[in-house]
């Protein structure tokens, strides 16, 4: 499903990825970790082709096209959503027109008519149960005044209504409370199925025993420096990543 | 989203840029006593209007050019303009058959299907073609209720006794320079009587559109709502493009008597100039209402997209007791356009109250300025105004300027004034975009959303235009 060879990123010159390898193949779901500003965020965003990052080296493939080459509206139409670490706020559009709008452009891109009021309210309804949210926030303006949990809950909403075919979390975790997690996790179990791929960012194992992975990866300065199964993530739980890094670093030394 | 990015997206060309080719009966250039008087002729008008013009063209003369807004425009020469031009038709049309087929074709381009929206929407048509209202609709039902909608020239032969009541009540023929050089020289322009206790069934329209090369544009228009009436009415218009700056100057008079209420709404589209600012149209306008009566209304909502230069300060005078002014207006330059455009509300009776609501977008090289005064005189015990100041910036280039005045005259006064500037921001765009929206509907959303509170002032119909216009005002050619 996505593929991802040696991508290297930078920002005004600075290189932040810096020879990125992931496969992720339909069904699974990946956990990604790692330390502050190590560029998780930032892969999410080449993912999804965020203006102002430049591609030096590398590819990225998704579903055998190159993903490179395509808008970031028409990324999101062939399938990939991003449920963002700071969801923006968009005064005076209501969050069911953005919903809508969003809608009706993906499945206008794959030559499906728009819904219709009825139906599009009715589909709305069943998937603001999902994530228990109450119908007030479908005419308050996009995340206007939301609380952090409600901008993260909205943006699950958002991923249920879309059925994107790989999702990337990126910290959806952060900000919520117990209960809320419990609530966002259930939803996002709920869109698991065999053809939806997903990519989760998050700093803490906890998510991690409600969403289930089935790889974990450490981002570290821009690189995958391990990877394993979710055992993985109990470890750095209860031992950080100095461990890792200081081991890759001691490689990386030795080989030089 | 990058400079080069924005850029491209907010250059646009001119979607309505044709010019219909109707042989015009079209004076020579210059202005006198003579050309005054001709145009008067031409138009049969009885004594008192030839004098009314006289009059103000003579203190015309005394006048200057007024500088003090922020625009910048090269000198006008007033003399170097034709002032009368009309489409030749013999006899005026009864129905859309008998209309030159040309100028329908020219409302199809705009897609304003005459004939469609008599039918679909109930709004009769008062179309103003070069300066003489060529078509009319919807008249017999109006007349049913004692309404009266019809062109000025109309009025002036139909009930001189309403024009010589009511013209330059509101705004005198000594007002300021260019409603001074209107009252000399207007050709037509729209009127409306509603009488008292009558409720207006309709949204009343008028579509207005430059046409002829090288005229100068003045209509002149004035609503009266009796007591206890009410009435809706909407301007529109786009403009074929052109090379030379076109003068538009248009005078509006709006009265309200005791427990009336007149909402005027208001699209203008006319052509902006191109990229570098070139041929757009100077729309120097004078708009202004009189709350006469208790407890009467009066609201402007306004969504300005075109011109080069709009100078433009839709006002009420709030007179009666407990009359309330309103003023909800959206702003758009891009390009080289330059927009100096707010309001002025003036409490003279006691418990008045105003609202303003101004939206400012700007984009390109667009300079975009509000100009407001609210003015609470002695008299006015307890009343209130709040402004709402809020300006778009898209893009490094543009500006957006804020000048509030406030003159309080009496203690129980409450003025409140909020003001705010920020950019569209490419966090949003791209929220958006990731969402599957293509980067024209982002920014046409986004901006729609700023505009919000003041599009929902707007009548059904015309709220959708209105986005659908701001949407092809910003739309362009983003890579
Ligand atoms: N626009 C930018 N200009 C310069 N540096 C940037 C820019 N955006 C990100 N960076 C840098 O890139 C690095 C990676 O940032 P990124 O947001 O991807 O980290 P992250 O792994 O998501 O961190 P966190 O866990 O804190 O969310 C950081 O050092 C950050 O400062
Ligand atoms: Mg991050």
């Amino acid at each position: 499903m996505l593929e991802i060879k040696n991508l290297h990123a930078s920002i005004d010159g600075k290189e932040i990825l810096r020879g990125i390898n992931l496969t992720v193949k339909p069904g699974e779901i990946h956990a990604i970790m790692g330390p502050n500003g190590s560029g998780k965020s930032t892969l999410a965003s080449v993912l999804t082709g965020r203006e102002g990052y430049e591609i030096t080296q590398g590819s990225i493939s998704f579903e055998n096209h190159n993903l490179l080459e395509l808008a970031p509206a028409e990324r999101a139409q062939a399938g990939i959503f991003l449920a963002f670490q700071y969801p923006v706020e968009i005064p005076g559009v209501s969050n069911i027109y953005l919903l809508k709008a969003a809608l009706n452009a993906v499945r206008k891109a794959h030559g499906l008519t728009e819904l219709d009021a009825m139906d599009f309210l009715s589909l709305v309804k069943e998937k603001l149960n999902l994530v228990e949210m109450d119908q007030d926030f479908l005419y308050r303006a996009v995340n206007e005044g939301f609380s952090g949990g409600e901008k993260k809950r909205n943006e699950i909403l958002q991923m249920a209504i879309l059925e994107p075919k790989l999702a990337i979390l990126d910290e959806t975790d952060s900000g919520l409370d117990i209960d809320a997690l419990k609530i966002v996790s259930h939803g996002v179990n709920a869109l698991r199925s065999p053809d939806r791929s997903m990519i989760v960012i998050t700093h803490y194992q906890r998510l991690l025993d409600y969403i289930i992975p089935d790889y974990v990866h450490v981002l570290s300065q821009g690189r995958i420096i391990k990877s394993g199964g979710r055992e993985l993530a109990k470890e750095l739980e209860a031992q950080g990543y100095g461990w890792i890094t200081e081991k890759n670093t001691d490689t990386e030394n030795k080989t030089q | 989203m990058s400079q080069a990015a924005l850029d491209t997206l907010i250059s646009q060309e001119y979607k309505y840029g044709f010019v219909t080719d109707i042989e015009a009966d079209t004076l020579p250039c210059g202005l006198n006593e003579d050309v005054i008087r001709l145009i008067s002729a031409k138009k049969n008008e009885p004594e008192f209007m030839l004098n009314w013009r006289l009059q103000a063209f003579r203190h015309w003369l005394t006048m200057k050019e007024p500088h003090w807004s922020s625009t910048h425009y090269s000198p006008i020469d007033y003399q170097a303009i034709s002032y009368y031009s009309a489409p030749k038709l013999k006899n005026r049309p009864k129905s859309l058959a008998e209309v030159d087929p040309k100028l329908l074709q020219t409302y199809e381009k705009l897609g304003i299907p005459l004939h469609e929206r008599e039918i679909l929407a109930g709004v009769a048509v008062d179309a103003v073609f070069d300066s003489v209202s060529v078509a009319t609709s919807f008249k017999g039902k109006l007349a049913e209720l004692g309404i009266i909608f019809c062109s000025f020239s109309e009025a002036v032969k139909e009930h001189p006794e309403l024009i010589e009541k009511y013209l330059g009540t509101v705004v005198p023929h000594t007002d300021n320079f260019f409603a001074s050089l209107n009252s000399a020289v207007f050709t037509d322009g729209s009127f409306v009587y509603i009488p008292k206790g009558v409720r207006c069934p309709m949204e009343l329209s008028t579509y207005f559109r430059i046409n002829a090369a090288n005229t100068g544009q003045f209509e002149r228009t004035l609503i009266i709502a009796d007591e206890g009436s009410y009435v809706s009415y909407l301007e529109g218009c786009t403009a074929p493009m052109r090379d030379e700056n076109q003068l538009h100057a248009a005078v509006v008079e709006l009265i309200a008597l005791d427990n009336a209420e007149i909402k005027y709404s208001t699209v203008q589209n006319w052509y902006p100039g191109d990229e570098e600012g070139r041929g757009g149209i100077f729309n120097f306008v004078t708009k202004r209402g009189l709350c006469r009566g208790i407890k009467s209304k009066i609201s402007w909502t306004q969504v300005e997209t075109g011109s080069a230069i709009t100078w433009k300060y839709p006002s009420v005078i709030l007179e009666g007791d407990y009359s309330v002014g309103e003023f909800y207006s959206v702003a758009l330059t891009n390009h080289r356009q330059q927009a100096d455009t707010g309001t002025k509300m003036v409490h003279i009776g006691k418990n008045t109250r105003s609202t303003i609501i101004s939206k400012g977008i700007a984009a390109g090289h667009g300079q975009n300025a509000y100009r407001g005064l609210v003015k609470i005189l002695k008299n006015a015990t307890n009343a209130r105004n709040y402004t709402q100041c809020d300006s778009l910036l898209m893009g490094e280039h543009c500006g957006a300027h804020t000048f509030p005045y406030i003159e309080v005259k009496n203690k129980t006064a409450q003025v409140e004034h909020e003001a705010s500037t920020s950019k569209i921001s490419a966090d949003q765009l791209f929220y958006c975009q990731q969402r599957g929206i293509s980067t024209e509907d982002a920014v046409s959303m986004i901006v729609n959303g700023f505009c919000k509170a003041v599009f929902r002032e707007l009548p059904m119909e015309f709220a959708v235009e209105a986005q659908k216009l701001l949407g092809v005002s910003l739309e362009g050619s983003i890579g």
